[in-house]
């Protein structure tokens, strides 16, 4: 509740000279620590040069890419769960909703025989239903989100394996890469480029893009204001005329489109979608967002910060391997970041809290 | 000679290129060669335990630094080897239960001119994705060795227990089975990873249907959660099973497992890190292109006593 709280408040009588505290201007230093992104931004500057140092290959431009591109798979995700949990809500089907929406694509396509542009787009409807029923079943029963989304995480898991198996007789979907519109397609959401000599995929890209309009829509306009002020308390939203049905089923089709968006690199990266994958990927989408700055609470956070948690994902991730340390270890590590990710980001908040 | 030669090499006048020094490191007497191996494995799989022990082994014996990593899910194996390459190894070992997904990074290792070899799943797109060699156990041909034994063990209406979604070696292991066995045969899906939930779903099954006589799972632990739970079902359903480890010798000893079917886990590890030596090493190629089988062999009570020792110390 950052950001809802300054209109159509009474002015106070002024008591005593000097000039209002509640108009001072703060210090920059004090501005740049009350951002929730500080926390995440200064771990991703510690673990990139301590990968730096323990790594030989970790500073290659080779290895930047392929770190940069891991970043972005999760960090499209993240992008929608942020701004998510910034409006108080869980998305636990977040991660099987990628690989639906895969297949929803691949299947219809390859089934129908279609021209592949439109199984995308058929995916688009589709994916974007499965978010509002997410949303509309969470505003309807007014059960906690973490429970509906648990229930609709557990029926798509069923639904992307039955449905495969019962139209394709197998468990991943054909191979669609010889249709027509593949290519073209490819080039949108699975290509990549040489810049200044450094391979780069097209989903980084797309992700600072997405981040960037995330952003626009969270700190300069109105939808943004009401995304925190349904997150910070729901009913004095409403009370103050905040639509706030209609911005969690909003906030709801925002993971939906990014599960699309991710959906369509996984068709166009590899061709065949597995049933089975995507299940546990919403926990690291949650982690990038919390890592980050958001708050499980609601009413905190932002979406630049949810990427420097992706990016801290995905430094991790492949550091490790660049490292060549023991893989056994890995969870260990990206539990070990969570927890002092989150205790940075309390601290942090708190002294600004106290001092301000 | 010899001195002028150490004189010139101390003042740094090297070649770059040719010469002794590219003929000592072609035969491996040089840098050592890193290679790695990144698989489909979930954390903490016996199974791929031991193929890393066969490697390990192998990549001691030449000489080598073995390096690991594996990621259950296709895209993100496939970012673990473009990190390899990052890294530029020597030679790369993959798994490719998800073939689709390994294409593209394995067009880049093959730019890069990094060696691949293939093991344990993928044998029929190995050499089209650009594999040396492939070492592994045809799933079809294992599964019909399975059927068989099941046939011999007097089943009639069997369960084909499928613990891992996706993986299309697991379905060709149960179709291959149903090839050769005289009986029915039906697939029943659990959930590898919760082993309460695979008691729980064969214990069910069984419940529902006392008809079944048999089952056949896919993996080793699984045999054992399928002993528990014909206990706890009741009833003489005779137990079959894929792989191999240390308490499933135990089992076949004493009656409770009817017979495993080995796809010796540690023959692909070692083999394929030998491969790449030997590639990089004498030129030499393994197979004629064609994979190279290194299974399956059928464990029954009758030879189980003779693999115990080698499964005690987990590379069996």
């Amino acid at each position: 509740m950052t950001r809802a709280a300054s209109s159509g408040v009474a002015e106070p009588p002024v008591a005593g000279p000097g000039p209002d505290e509640r108009l001072a201007r703060r210090s920059p230093l004090r501005r740049l620590l009350g951002r929730p992104e500080l926390g995440a931004l200064l771990g991703a500057v510690a673990l990139f040069v301590f990968f730096s140092v323990v790594a030989d290959a970790f500073l290659r431009a080779g290895s930047f890419s392929t770190v940069l591109y891991a970043s972005s798979t999760f960090g499209i995700m993240a992008v929608g769960v942020s701004l998510l949990m910034i409006g108080g809500e869980f998305d636990l089907s977040a991660g099987v909703l990628v690989t639906s929406s895969a297949l929803i694509a691949a299947l219809t396509a390859y089934q129908l025989t279609l021209n592949v542009w439109a199984g995308v787009a058929i995916s688009l409807v589709l994916t974007l239903a499965l978010g509002a029923a997410n949303g509309l079943l969470y505003v309807r029963t007014r059960l906690p989100s973490f429970i509906v989304t648990l229930a609709t995480f557990f029926m798509l898991a069923g639904l992307n394996l039955g449905v495969t198996k019962a139209l394709t007789g197998n468990v991943a979907s054909d191979s669609v890469r010889d249709m027509d519109g593949f290519d073209s397609a490819r080039a949108v959401f699975a290509s990549d480029m040489d810049v200044l000599g450094v391979n780069v995929r097209i989903t980084v890209l797309w992700w600072l893009l997405f981040v960037a309009v995330a952003t626009w829509i969270l700190l300069r306009t109105r939808t943004g204001n009401w995304i925190f002020a349904v997150g910070g308390s729901a009913d004095s939203a409403r009370a103050v005329g905040v639509p706030v049905d209609r911005v969690k089923i909003g906030l709801f089709m925002g993971v939906a489109f990014c599960a699309w968006f991710s959906g369509m690199h996984l068709v166009f990266a590899f061709a065949t979608v597995q049933s089975g994958e995507g299940v546990g990927n919403e926990f690291l989408y949650i982690i990038c967002a919390v890592i980050g700055g958001c708050l499980l609470t609601g009413g905190y956070g932002s979406a630049i910060g949810a990427a420097i948690g992706a990016f801290i994902f995905g430094m991790t991730n492949k550091g490790i391997v660049y490292a060549e340390w023991n893989p056994d270890w890995f969870r260990f590590f990206l539990g070990a970041m969570l927890l002092i990710a989150t205790v940075v980001n309390l601290a942090v908040r708190r002294r600004v809290e106290r001092t301000s | 000679m010899a001195l002028a030669t150490v004189g010139l090499l101390a003042l740094g006048a090297c070649s770059s290129e040719g010469g002794k020094k590219a003929e000592e490191e072609a035969e491996g007497t040089g840098a050592r060669l890193k290679i790695a191996m990144v698989t489909h494995s979930a954390p903490g799989d016996t199974f791929w335990d031991i193929v890393q022990k066969g490697a390990k082994a192998a990549a001691a014996k030449d000489g080598a630094e073995f390096l690991y990593a594996a990621d259950p899910d296709g895209g993100k194996q496939a970012e673990l080897v473009q990190a390899q390459i990052d890294k530029r190894v020597d030679g790369i070992i993959v798994t490719l239960a998800k073939p689709d997904a390994m294409r593209d990074v394995l067009a880049r290792a093959t730019a890069a001119k990094i060696p691949v070899v293939s093991i344990n799943s993928g044998q029929h797109e190995s050499a089209r994705l650009g594999a040396v060699a492939h070492f592994g156990q045809d799933e079809t041909i294992a599964g019909e060795a399975a059927g068989a034994e099941m046939t011999r063990i007097g089943a009639k209406n069997a369960l084909c227990v499928v613990h891992e979604q996706g993986n299309v070696g697991l379905e060709a292991r149960c179709a291959g089975a149903r090839k050769t066995f005289r009986g029915t045969m039906r697939n029943l899906f659990v959930q590898g990873a919760n082993m309460p939930g695979v008691k729980s779903s064969i214990t069910a099954k069984l419940q529902a249907d006392d008809g079944v006589d048999g089952i056949l799972t896919l993996g080793a632990p699984f045999a054992a959660t399928a002993v528990d739970a014909v206990k706890e079902a009741g009833g003489d359903a005779k137990i079959g099973t894929f792989d191999l480890n240390r308490d499933l010798i135990a089992s076949i000893t004493s009656g409770a497992v009817a017979f495993a079917v080995d796809q010796q886990p540690y023959l692909q590890g070692y083999e394929a890190v030998d491969q790449l030596w030997l590639l990089r090493t004498n030129g030499n190629v393994l197979g004629g292109g064609r994979p190279v089988l290194t299974g399956p062999a059928i464990v029954t009570k009758e030879n189980a006593g003779r693999l115990e020792a080698f499964a005690n110390r987990g590379t069996r």
